[in-house]
């Protein structure tokens, strides 16, 4: 067998078993169900309220935009474990592995999509049952499929390069800030069409509105378009913004991992570490 | 031991400098086949960036290093393959268990699998060479410090490799684990004719573990041999005590032998309780290392 094929079935078998360990300890556990069932309750005490003239709860759009919008918080999954896995040695010992770096990503890659789909499965599977107005076909389910999938190939890499930039946990958190902020601006609880225009423009530049967008167009009936810009799904702009995030983040994430990985070296661990130590104590 | 005359690590005039703070000088020695090398000085003397250079981690600044006959500047994957790593800390896959680390681990050299060398080493095996069979299905963070070291070199041999390099291999272990971990040593280095080059500040473990020393301070190599060689190279003053007629005396000489020779002549049956202290080779590391220590204070007080 080639290497590179020892590698990419390795970093298989690798992101299953990380995948079953997120699954069977008390803290991911918690952290795998607490989102989903907070954004329930918001759905469902969102259900009586309705988007202006359009007759559509505001609970009905909010459910698939939901979804969308946690498939793109894999970037910032990725990029937490990324950075965690640089503070403790893991990404180390996949340089001091042979082909272990190829191994290392494509377990991240399997790990962190296949913690996506069951995230979103918890989401979804008790959403259908709660939040009425839903429109589900063959063409949904192919709908979604291509619009997440797309999405992660969209945002993954950028989360690899967003990981490698950051050094440490704590540096970490100042991503949430502005997350947030591009949330708030992406018509996930509310339509975007309610923003002033340049909000709205702003907006349109992240993959959280087109994915958010894309996952509406899915599993809503047509009529709800109404509510968007141009009344309408717009496929082809979906397509084509996620597709430049990705492009983007392919080209770049090699260049960036290779440099943060060629810089870790046992001493860089170590000194992280002692950093990271001097302020707990 | 079965070492052949295959260089196995040729390093000349290695360099090292961040910023304008000189951390090796010119460092050079060979390591054959089959050997084991230690690398013994004090903190601080150049000792990981030395190892790290050779594993591939760190970039010289200038100097020559040939590493199973590959710049480990430029060493691909399969040179990689024939490597073996364990630094000084890790604290990595917590979560996973010993037994399915190992196994995901040692996956990737299946590939570079010789004639000669069958890899990677079969798990359970593995686990019992290094003595955690017991613990084969434990979560790493549950093991004791000795048992994480252990796993470490298990990680750092699961692809047998050809050259072996350990950073501070027994840092905080108890008497008990040292022991069985320079078994293990010996027996790599018997057994498995791995070439090892190990790191440390502990004169008695170089002795013990090693064929040969180097002791490098302040990024120089001060000396280069065996333990006997380095004693009695490094010309040591021997201590001679005695009494003559009730009075104790205690002269310090480098030519011992010839001085007592001398004593017994002059004072003949007089001279009683008779000691002589060679100097030991932790006397002759000590002195070096504080020779270096005193140069280094003149250099920053000028």
């Amino acid at each position: 067998m080639n290497p590179t094929t020892t590698a990419l079935r390795a970093g298989w078998s690798r992101g299953l078993i990380e995948l079953r360990q997120s699954f069977t300890n008390g803290a991911e556990l918690w952290s795998h169900f607490f989102w989903p069932v907070l954004m329930l309750v918001v759905t469902f005490f969102l259900r009586d309220v309705t988007f202006g003239q359009s007759g559509i709860s505001l609970g009905t759009l909010a459910l698939p935009s939901i979804l969308g919008m946690n498939a793109s918080m894999a970037m910032v999954t990725m990029s937490q474990q990324l950075t965690a896995d640089r503070e403790d040695g893991t990404l180390l010992r996949a340089k001091a592995t042979p082909n272990g770096m190829l191994g290392y990503l494509t377990g991240k890659i399997v790990s962190v999509s296949g913690g996506l789909v069951a995230d979103l499965a918890i989401l979804l599977i008790p959403g259908v049952f709660l939040v009425s107005g839903l429109a589900f076909g063959p063409g949904s389910w192919l709908t979604l499929i291509w619009v997440l999938a797309l999405g992660m190939v969209a945002t993954l890499p950028v989360g690899a390069v967003l990981g490698s930039v950051f050094t440490s946990a704590r540096s970490q958190g100042l991503l949430t800030l502005p997350i947030l902020g591009v949330i708030a601006i992406s018509g996930i609880f509310y339509p975007i069409t309610s923003l002033p225009g340049w909000l709205q423009g702003v907006g349109q530049v992240f993959p959280i509105y087109w994915l958010g967008l894309g996952t509406r167009s899915a599993l809503l009936p047509g009529s709800a378009a109404g509510v968007e810009i141009g009344e309408s799904w717009r496929h082809l702009e979906t397509v084509g913004v996620l597709s430049a995030w990705a492009v983007a983040g392919l080209l770049l994430a090699p260049i960036v991992l290779r440099r943060m990985a060629r810089r870790e070296s046992g001493s860089t661990v170590a000194g992280r570490r002692e950093r990271a130590l001097q302020r707990v104590g | 031991m079965t070492t052949s005359e295959k260089v196995v690590l040729d390093v000349d005039g290695l360099r090292m400098r961040y910023g304008t703070t000189d951390v090796l000088h010119g460092v050079t020695f060979q390591a054959r086949h089959g050997e084991v090398l230690a690398l013994l000085g004090p903190n601080g003397a150049g000792k990981t960036t030395t190892i790290e250079i050779l594993e591939g981690f760190r970039m010289r600044s200038a100097g020559r290093a040939e590493v199973l006959g590959t710049d480990p500047a430029h060493g691909d994957e399969r040179w990689r393959a024939r490597l073996g790593v364990v630094l000084q800390s890790w604290r990595d896959h917590g979560k996973w268990r010993v037994r399915e680390l190992l196994a995901q681990l040692g996956s990737y050299y299946a590939c570079y699998s010789t004639d000669l060398i069958k890899r990677p080493w079969d798990t359970d095996e593995l686990i019992a060479a290094v003595g955690l069979t017991e613990h084969a299905d434990k979560k790493i963070r549950m093991l004791s410090g000795g048992q994480r070291r252990r796993l470490d070199v298990a990680i750092g041999i699961v692809g047998r490799p050809e050259l072996l390099f350990l950073d501070e291999p027994t840092t905080g272990f108890d008497p008990a684990a040292r022991h069985e971990f320079h078994e293990l040593v010996h027996k790599l280095a018997r057994e498995h004719e791995t070439t090892i080059l190990l790191t440390t500040h502990d004169l008695a473990e170089a002795e013990k573990l090693a064929d040969r020393i180097l002791i490098l301070n302040s990024g120089r190599i001060v000396a280069d041999g065996t333990a006997d060689e380095l004693a009695q190279r490094i010309a040591g003053v021997d201590e001679v005590r005695w009494t003559r007629g009730g009075q104790s005396f205690t002269e310090s000489t480098t030519e011992s032998t010839a001085f007592v020779f001398g004593l017994f002549n002059r004072y003949g049956e007089t001279i009683a309780d008779l000691e002589v202290h060679r100097s030991s080779l932790e006397d002759t590391y000590l002195s070096l290392v504080h020779r270096a220590l005193v140069h280094q204070a003149e250099e920053a007080a000028r």
